[in-house]
């Protein structure tokens, strides 16, 4: 049977990607596992690989644009096979295209009578706000309520139109049309009520890549529905860059790569988070979900964008295991690399503009965590000693911005303090 | 004149699915070269059921009567009334089948079909005479029959068929019973209940096959001590007719052979596929339907045992009413997923939904939940200690995937768990559900609350 390739679903968050390049030409020779085409998530490049072997018959996207999740995007013959005669491409995965094509299929069955009218659908839309008792299987509202799929706006193919499980997984397969057609309050991207147009000649207009889009709505989404506060300190961090020079030394001598700075920072939130777990949580809706391990977030910039990569039960990792694991990962986003088990699941972030020379900032929430940890340069300026002397000293602010509905100031305060404690006393988070 | 259906076959798929045609208010036809409800009311899951209920008592009077404070001193039974009697059963629910058919205005032909074209069915009676019907759709269930052993041809006598075991007088003395599925375990356990000595072979490693292997292992270790030769893992290598009998020699870890008075072959069913069309049939022989049941030739649909396993009548049942909505409506018939399945031996088995193995093939995470007989009260008060409940639920929503009982009425108490699959209940709707004190039925959920830490009385 003639195989018909869509746009994958490559990471949790992707609603549509773009098809950068075909590395397979129409009339190529397909295998298991060859490279169809490279596509550009929200989060990364990614290579298409082939299911199925056959010839490459069609492509009804060319490089560079973007498509749905669930859109054709080219059609895979077997040996012998021909092109079958409705092969053209349709709209994304729609319900509504499903439901036009049924009933030609359902007429080809059944030429030798004439079907009757189909029977009534039982009704089972019914409007979320009218109260109207909706008909769905003790499953299907499990699955809803986990994916945030509203079932007032589903059709039921169970019995009697019931909504079944499979219905509800569909539902959130096929999301960006659902979004689309069910208007929130907030809009992920809302633009400016007249949109800026370029005023002179210099001006560049750039087309938004799938990261471009995921940043502007995400964040969007974080800033304006996450009650934000903030907290931030002033850490010594003589103690801290004294370790880190006698560890760098040997280092050196054994040729072994030098720590940074960050990598103490993160090793210090990994150790915080597991000392002060009521950070390290989400809200769920009518729950908290406090992790049971820290897995950190670490915020990387690469050229258009930033991800952040994740570091697996941190609290867990030694300083020279975190260090190794954070190079790796940083290189692997650059050169847009990462899979998206790199990338997701991440329980708390660590951001730190500190190579920047910005000395505090507040960065903004990246949910579903509720805590983010914004870090700045070292930086050298007069401080009183114990002796009440003023004296050279070098210090570093931590700032962290808190989901209010999970973390509350105190523990957000705990929080913090834990971290001062470890930064400052270095020695206590290698133990 | 002309038919809306005519429907070939008058077994669970043909006269349900031409009863529920004339629901719709349809013409119909129902050509049956033999008497209504076919194989399973004639010859199968009736009359069967009738000689277990007898077999069920028999075994019950002689080994428990002390236990239960009866004693008879002269326990006898009259092997030609107990055969009389299931034949009576299929009688009286065969006429109640064409009583139905008249009900509902449905021709009832009694010939044999064959299909020349689409949208005509030719119609041989007994008296040779032949008339052609002509239809808008036919609707093939035509079904199944027992499936031979090739090199041990059954002859009525030494070699014999499901068919033949249920009128069989006089009774065996021994009996070797060639395939462990439903039907060969059923008359193991009623031969061996009024004292035939039965050795059960089985080419796959446990009894009943398709069961959860735990369920299966149960009911082994049940049957043997009842005093059935279970040989599993073994295969039938050489066979042979003897004045007085049959030979089989057997094939597992070491060459046995066997003697008896007769053979049963129970190895499955063949189709029957009606004459003339050319319909497109799988490996195997069985129509090859389409979404809507309809076959290869436009306006022949096929439902039941034709169009391949499970051979159930239930199956059977429900897949003519989905044909015959879909055929007369533009809604698109359902295809089988979930069906129950039912042994009635004692202990009787019956399940619904995926086994441990199959869950475990399919890569689905599941939590166990199990509750014995032994722990529920009116188990014990009927004197039916032995077997138990188990049940399968998906991870992490806890909807139930698959059930199996085994003991006392697990065929009536599977029916719960249907519903619950098809509703797609988790464990909480089943744990809330309040089950009636004493019954069977708190085992179930007995078991729900096990998978979840909550049973009350283990």
């Amino acid at each position: 049977m003639p195989i018909t390739i869509e746009m994958p679903k490559l990471s949790d968050t992707m609603t549509e990607g773009t098809l950068l390049r075909w590395v397979k030409k129409v009339g190529d020779t397909v295998a298991v596992g060859d490279v169809l085409a490279e596509v550009e998530t929200d989060k990364a490049t990614m290579e298409m690989e082939a299911f199925d072997e056959g010839t490459l018959s069609e492509v009804y996207v060319n490089d560079g644009q973007t498509v749905q999740v669930g859109q054709k995007l080219a059609l895979l013959l077997g040996a012998g096979e021909s092109k079958p005669a409705d092969s053209k491409p349709s709209a994304p995965a729609s319900k509504q295209s499903d439901a036009q094509k049924k009933p030609d299929t359902e007429k080809k069955a059944s030429q030798t009578k004439q079907p009757e009218p189909p029977a009534p659908q039982p009704i089972k839309t019914t409007d979320g706000e009218s109260g109207q008792r909706v008909k769905a299987s003790p499953l299907a509202r499990k699955v809803a309520a986990e994916l945030g799929v509203q079932l007032e706006t589903l059709p039921g193919s169970g019995p009697g139109g019931r909504i079944v499980r499979d219905d509800v997984v569909s539902a959130h397969e096929n999301r960006a049309q659902t979004v689309a057609e069910t208007p929130k309050p907030v809009a992920p991207a809302a633009p400016a009520l007249v949109p800026p147009q370029p005023v002179s000649q210099q001006d560049v207009q750039i087309q938004l890549g799938g990261m471009r889009r995921t940043i502007a709505a995400r964040l969007l989404e974080a800033k304006t529905t996450i009650p934000h506060f903030y907290l931030q300190a002033e850490i010594d961090a003589e103690p801290l860059v004294q370790l880190r020079q006698q560890l760098n030394t040997v280092n050196e001598a054994a040729g072994l790569p030098k720590f940074t700075i960050n990598d103490f920072i993160i090793k210090a939130t990994a150790v915080a988070a597991a000392h002060v777990p009521k950070a390290n949580a989400s809200f769920a809706g009518d729950t908290i979900v406090q992790y049971g391990s820290v897995q950190l977030a670490c915020a990387v910039a690469i050229d258009d964008g930033l991800v952040t990569p994740v570091i697996r039960d941190a609290q867990t990792k030694t300083l020279s295991q975190i260090s190794t694991e954070v190079k790796d990962l940083a290189a692997k986003a650059r050169s847009k690399k990462l899979k998206p088990e790199q990338y997701q699941g991440g329980t708390i972030t660590v951001s730190n503009l500190g190579s920047y020379g910005v000395d505090q900032f507040f960065a903004i929430i990246n949910p579903p965590q509720s805590l983010i940890v914004s870090v700045g340069a070292i930086l050298k300026k007069p401080v009183v000693n114990a002796a009440g002397a003023v004296v050279p000293g070098q210090r570093i602010v931590l700032a962290l911005s808190c989901d209010h509905r999970v973390v509350d100031g105190a523990i957000g305060a705990q929080f913090l303090a834990e971290l001062k404690r470890l930064l400052e006393t270095p020695a206590l988070m290698l133990v | 004149m002309k038919y809306d259906l005519i429907v070939v076959g008058g077994g669970p798929a043909g006269y349900v699915g031409a009863i529920r045609a004339a629901q719709l208010g349809k013409r119909v036809a129902c050509v049956e070269k033999e008497r209504a409800g076919g194989t399973c009311l004639n010859w199968g899951c009736i009359p069967t059921k009738s000689l277990l209920r007898n077999a069920e008592l028999y075994h019950l009077l002689r080994h428990r009567a002390s236990d239960l404070g009866f004693r008879f001193d002269n326990l006898a039974f009259d092997w030609s009334k107990i055969i009389a009697r299931s034949r009576a059963v299929s009688d009286k629910l065969a006429s109640g089948v064409e009583f139905l058919f008249r009900k509902h205005k449905i021709d009832n032909i009694k010939a044999t079909a064959s299909i020349p074209e689409a949208g005509r069915v030719a119609c041989k009676g007994a008296d040779g005479k032949e008339q052609i019907l002509e239809a808008d759709s036919i609707l093939v269930a035509t079904g199944a029959t027992s499936r031979p052993m090739p090199g041990l041809p059954v002859n009525g006598k030494t070699v014999i068929d499901s068919h033949y075991a249920m009128i069989i007088d006089p009774q065996p003395k021994r009996i070797i019973i060639i395939g462990a599925g439903a039907i060969g375990v059923e008359f193991a356990y009623f031969f061996n209940a009024f004292g035939t000595e039965v050795t059960l072979i089985e080419m796959l490693p446990n009894v009943l096959p398709v069961e959860d292997t735990e369920i299966s292992v149960a009911l082994e270790r049940a049957l043997t001590k009842q005093g059935i030769k279970i040989l599993t893992n073994s295969k039938v290598t050489e066979t042979s007719t003897t004045k007085s009998g049959v030979r089989v020699t057997v094939e597992s870890k070491e060459k046995q052979t066997f003697e008896a008075d007769c053979a049963l072959v129970a190895i499955g069913v063949s189709p029957l596929v009606p004459a003339k069309v050319s319909l497109k049939l799988d490996q195997k022989g069985f129509i090859q339907i389409d979404d809507r049941y309809q076959t290869n030739v436009p306006g022949v649909y096929a439902a039941g045992d034709i169009i391949g396993p499970p051979w159930l009548a239930h199956v059977a049942m429900w897949e003519a009413i989905q044909t015959v909505n879909g055929i007369f409506s533009a809604a698109t018939p359902k295809r089988l997923k979930t069906f129950p399945g039912c042994t009635y031996c004692q202990p009787q088995v019956a399940s619904v939904g995926l086994t441990e193995r199959a869950a475990k093939e399919k890569g689905i995470k599941f939590k166990v939940g199990k509750f014995p007989f032994l722990a529920n009260g009116k188990a014990l008060a009927a004197g039916e200690p032995d077997g138990f409940v188990k049940l399968l639920f998906g991870e992490p929503h806890g909807e139930i995937i698959g059930a199996h009982i085994i003991g006392a009425e697990a065929t009536e108490l599977i029916a719960e768990l249907g519903l619950a699959i098809n509703l797609e209940a988790t464990h909480e709707e089943l744990e809330e559900t309040i089950h009636a004190h004493p019954t069977l039925s708190e085992a179930v959920h007995e078991a729900v609350g096990n998978a979840f830490g909550l049973a009350i009385h283990i």
